[in-house]
């Protein structure tokens, strides 16, 4: 520990900005960047998947207001929907008396609100679109097990539509990693945070930022292969054979 | 009446700064990806080399942290440039780096690197008989380009322009961040100010969605035309 210790002052020695202090900033906002993106795609799927069903359904109440929900966060910028939630929250009249204020008053509950109600919609879209390209012959063949509804959609239709949905679930991943980047705005310190933290108080954008994006970038490449590595495995039966 | 409380003909300034940096950058952003769909399908390695290398990191960094960085450090890149220009030739010019500018080349040459990738598919998917045949009507390269290879191209891209010029258009809501005023800043200060959040954003919201619905209808009609003679316009409909 003491020689890791050393060499890493030694990589440190001589440079102004990257002291252990502001890595330690880097470091958190990381923390915060993968908490906040992990809780907002998990919270995602949980709302996504009855949604996507309900917007399969023949009966228009149920339909048409999963209609508009996904049009309305699709078509409008996560920035207006982050600050509608926090401003939204925080200029609630009498917020601070009662017991959300706890919860509330730190940014990182209202952002995670925004974010997952952001991606549950596009996730409903991706999984609406694998569900409804499931084949007709799959659906017949349950039936004539006898399977009744609920049965066929747990065992049949959503496994066969999640492995469909996977490319475009992991471009939508990847794409949540960048917008979380807006939530530097509502004094969270993630990892942009950290970053412009950094170009602020040394006047240095270049290394400030550079250094931010290759993160970014690190992460953006282990999603792709994790995403490819479960394409393999779980899209296996779709590839030709012997290849 | 809806009372913006002295804050809704700011409000529609912000929106028209809104609406000429999407189509500013929209027209960059075409031409940036015309040339890397070239330079991606051009037999050079180093060229090729180049476009990649550019797709690569333009897609895996935030659209913010890029706008950051071009926003921030391109004044100090500039500041550095012309001090050199300076020492070395004795020509003194300051270059002021204007918000707006600057959030018109950094949304052009982020989605320079989306367009890329749906020009090169497109591109790709023209039959090689139809340059065949254009070729053997005597054709120059150019004109066969104009009127082959192009039109027959676009209706492959048109649905990837589209979704690309939706993204555009919400990316262009970060350039408040960076402190050009386009509507989302307006609302955000009128809601710092006012403590009525909702009075200013979802106006603003509305907007979004009202632009985001007439292009929608808008590509409808020009898939359509550029669908001629291939039957029904099913590939944007969905």
């Amino acid at each position: 520990m003491d020689q890791l210790n050393a060499w890493f002052t030694q990589l440190l020695a001589g440079n102004a900005i990257f002291t252990a202090n502001t890595l330690g900033f880097y470091w958190n906002g990381l923390v915060t960047t993968v908490q906040l993106v992990f809780l907002c795609l998990l919270l995602g799927i949980v709302l996504a998947v009855p949604l996507a069903i309900g917007r399969g359904s023949k009966r228009w109440w149920i339909k048409w207001p999963i209609y508009a929900y996904t049009y309305v966060f699709r078509g409008t910028p996560l920035l207006i929907q982050l600050y509608l939630v926090y401003y939204g929250v925080v200029f609630f009249n009498g917020i601070q008396d009662t017991i959300f204020w706890e919860v509330f008053k730190d940014a990182f509950y209202p952002a995670l609100m925004a974010f997952t109600l952001n991606t549950a919609a596009y996730t409903t879209e991706i999984f609406r679109g694998a569900i409804k390209n499931t084949a007709k012959g799959e659906i017949e063949a349950a039936r004539a097990y006898g399977m009744s509804k609920g049965l066929m959609m747990r065992r049949i239709i959503l496994p066969s539509a999640f492995r469909r949905a996977l490319p475009a679930y992991g471009n939508e991943v990847i794409f949540m990693l960048h917008a979380s980047a807006v939530a530097s705005v509502v004094t969270i310190m993630d990892l942009t945070g950290a970053a412009y933290y950094v170009y602020a108080r040394f006047y240095a954008p270049f290394p400030a930022f550079i250094f931010v994006a290759l993160i970014y970038l690190c992460l953006t490449f282990s999603i792709m292969f994790v995403f490819r590595r479960l394409e393999k495995r779980l899209l296996a039966h779709l590839r030709p054979r012997g290849a | 009446m809806i009372d913006l409380q002295g804050y809704g003909p700011r409000l529609l300034e912000g929106a028209l700064v809104t609406v000429e940096l999407a189509v500013l950058s929209l027209i960059l952003a075409v031409v940036l990806g015309l040339l890397t769909a070239s330079a991606k399908l051009s037999r050079n390695r180093l060229i090729h080399g180049i476009g990649t290398l550019y797709t690569t990191l333009v897609r895996g960094v935030p659209d913010l942290v890029l706008m950051m960085l071009l926003f921030y450090g391109g004044q100090i890149g500039i500041n550095m440039l012309t001090d050199q220009l300076y020492y070395a030739f004795d020509i003194d010019i300051f270059i002021n780096v204007d918000a707006f500018v600057a959030g018109v080349i950094t949304i052009g040459l982020i989605f320079g690197a989306y367009m890329g990738e749906t020009f090169r598919g497109a591109f790709q998917s023209v039959e090689e008989g139809q340059m065949e045949a254009a070729r053997a009507y005597g054709m120059s390269p150019l004109l066969a380009f104009r009127r082959v290879r192009f039109p027959l191209m676009m209706r492959h891209a048109l649905p990837g322009i589209g979704n690309n010029w939706m993204v555009l258009l919400k990316t262009t809501a970060l350039v408040s961040i960076i402190g050009l005023t386009d509507m989302v800043r307006v609302a955000a200060e009128a809601t710092k100010a006012t403590h009525e959040p909702f009075l200013f954003m979802l106006p603003v919201a509305g907007i979004y969605l009202l632009i985001a619905s007439l292009s929608e209808w808008g590509f409808a009609k020009l898939s359509k035309r550029y669908s001629t003679g291939f039957g029904e316009a099913s590939e944007w409909t969905n």
